[in-house]
């Protein structure tokens, strides 16, 4: 699973820059799904509420700082870790300051 | 977590180039239409938003088919979004609260028409030309509100720096904020005081686009089309389709048509003898006439009128040589008369050496106002002068004519293309 995080540097682009940008990102995801290696994923929106506490207390916002806001994920399909880390290398995100966690999915047989 | 099965029908749908640079134009219109200018800057990062949220949301879930009208949505979504929130419906009764939003949301969603939309975008390019308004400031704020063009994007076009272009745009959007400019269309006399500040500003930005040797090929044809389409949007306009309009767009039409023959592979200037006519773009120079054509209907004539019947008059002789020079002189007495500038002269100096003598050009040019000065100071003067010199043979006057131009101009084109004239120079001294 790549978790996406950051990115801030999109908030301050212009228009013409943005859609470069996602341009990049549908050239990748197409590209990863022609090696059959996407395996799916979902935006998540910006908002939402923070649940913690034993006595839980509920805040607004994911998390205080925007550069850890998780903006989605994607399964994909790779052999190994290693395989899956130089994939996620190719993130049209990382040079705006983004990052990607690679994580694997546990299998439940 | 799951994989989402709806991922299968990914198709990319294309999305058109300039897509998020002409939506940006158009949101930024309509939601300032209204928030009002006071709001611009809440509005832009709106915009912002709805572009974050299209690339989020695209990349995942495929593109929309209709990628533009999806954007919109998203920007008139929020409108009533931000005005709800600002309403205390809730505090009357929920019949009158219900009422009330239905009708927020009715009036909201008539500012999204076509129609509406073209009519907001032009309010804006008159907002942006602002006489009160210094005219680099006009450019700066144009190609940012109307045009969607990023900070580094209008510093690349103007060749400066993105500090100075963010000191013009805080000037021009505190002055706009400050005296609360109103998005609206002049009436009457000052409509035509206005669409003349508008045709300056956009004959501006195509000429920075057309002729600036030093922005990067890229981003001056970008700032062509975007004076383009910008004068075609006034030109379906019922404020702005006037024959002022159609001569503008005329003259930028026979001029776009030469632009891919002016520069070669390499990079270096073509002069119009040396163009290989068969590349100018037949299209748009029948565009030209049409628009041309349609700028004769009525009384008006105006320095378009001119300027784009000169540039029609080299795009209707098939080689340089059968060029009518008897006509662009005619043509070129005419637009002194209401244009008296030192390079219109410096223009018709040209067509005098065309037509009469080298001498006799090289005559005229000398008698132009202010000529010391302006040889020292602007490039095309020395340039031009220092080439009728050179082709008269007159290699000493030539010489430091070529060099002084060599030294004004800041394009490596242009640099080139003199330093070649003076090398042949000091070859034939040498002979």
């Amino acid at each position: 699973m790549f978790i996406f995080r950051g990115a801030n540097e999109q908030y301050s682009m212009g228009p013409e820059e943005m859609q470069q940008h996602m341009q990049k990102w549908l050239a990748w995801v197409a590209a990863l799904q022609n090696k059959k290696i996407y395996a799916g994923g979902h935006p998540l929106l910006p908002y939402g509420k923070t649940v913690q506490g034993k006595k839980p207390i509920v805040t607004d916002g994911p998390f205080a700082e925007s550069k850890e806001l998780v903006g989605g994920y994607f399964i994909i399909k790779a052999a190994s870790m290693e395989e899956a880390t130089e994939i996620a290398k190719d993130c049209p995100d990382l040079p705006l300051g983004g990052a990607v966690e690679v994580r694997e999915v546990m299998q439940l047989d | 977590m799951e994989a989402t099965p709806g991922h299968t029908k990914h198709h990319v749908n294309a999305i058109v180039d300039h897509l998020f640079r002409h939506e940006s134009g158009k949101m930024v219109a309509v939601l300032t239409r209204i928030f009002g200018m006071h709001n611009l800057e809440m509005v832009e990062d709106v915009v912002q938003e709805a572009f974050l949220r299209a690339t989020q949301t695209w990349v995942f879930n495929a593109v929309p088919d209709n990628p533009a009208a999806w954007l919109m949505q998203v920007a008139k979504n929020r409108a009533i979004d931000i005005i709800r929130r600002q309403q205390h419906f809730a505090q009357y009764s929920r019949e009158l609260a219900h009422q009330l939003e239905q009708e927020t949301e009715h009036t909201v969603q008539q500012f999204f028409s076509e129609t509406e939309i073209a009519d907001s975008q032009l309010r804006m390019i008159f907002a942006c030309c602002h006489p009160a308004l210094k005219e680099e400031d006009q450019v700066a704020l144009t190609l940012k509100t109307v045009s969607g063009f990023g900070i580094a994007e209008i510093a690349r076009a103007l060749v400066t720096n993105e500090a100075v272009i963010q000191k013009r745009l805080y000037r021009a959007r505190q002055f706009l904020k400050e005296r609360n400019i109103a998005l609206e269309i002049p009436a009457g006399n000052e409509l035509t005081q206005r669409l003349e500040s508008v045709y300056t500003i956009l004959y501006l930005l195509f000429n920075e686009g057309y002729n600036s040797g030093k922005a990067d090929e890229l981003i001056r044809k970008d700032l062509c089309a975007e004076a383009m389409r910008l004068c075609l949007l006034l030109s379906t306009h019922k404020a702005g389709n006037r024959p002022a309009t159609f001569a503008l767009l005329s003259l930028m039409c026979f001029h776009a048509s030469r632009f891919e023959s002016r520069v070669s592979e390499q990079n270096d200037i073509i002069l119009l003898p040396g163009q290989d006519r068969s590349k100018w773009d037949r299209e748009l120079i029948s565009r030209g006439y049409y628009y041309l054509n349609k700028s004769s209907e009525g009384e008006e004539l105006t320095i378009y009128h001119l300027e784009s019947a000169i540039a029609a008059e080299h795009c209707l002789a098939p080689e340089f040589a059968s060029t009518n020079w008897q006509r662009l002189l005619q043509l070129y007495d005419m637009l002194l008369e209401i244009k008296h500038t030192p390079q219109v002269l410096l223009n018709r100096a040209i067509v005098v050496a065309q037509l009469h003598s080298i001498a006799t050009a090289i005559n005229e040019i000398k008698q132009i106002e202010n000529i010391d000065q302006l040889l020292r100071t602007q490039y095309i003067f020395p340039a031009v002068l220092g080439d009728l010199y050179w082709r008269l043979g007159d290699h000493e006057q030539a010489k430091p004519l070529l060099e002084a131009a060599l030294q004004l101009t800041t394009s490596q084109a242009e640099k080139k293309l003199i330093a070649e004239k003076l090398e042949k120079l000091t070859h034939t001294h040498l002979n």
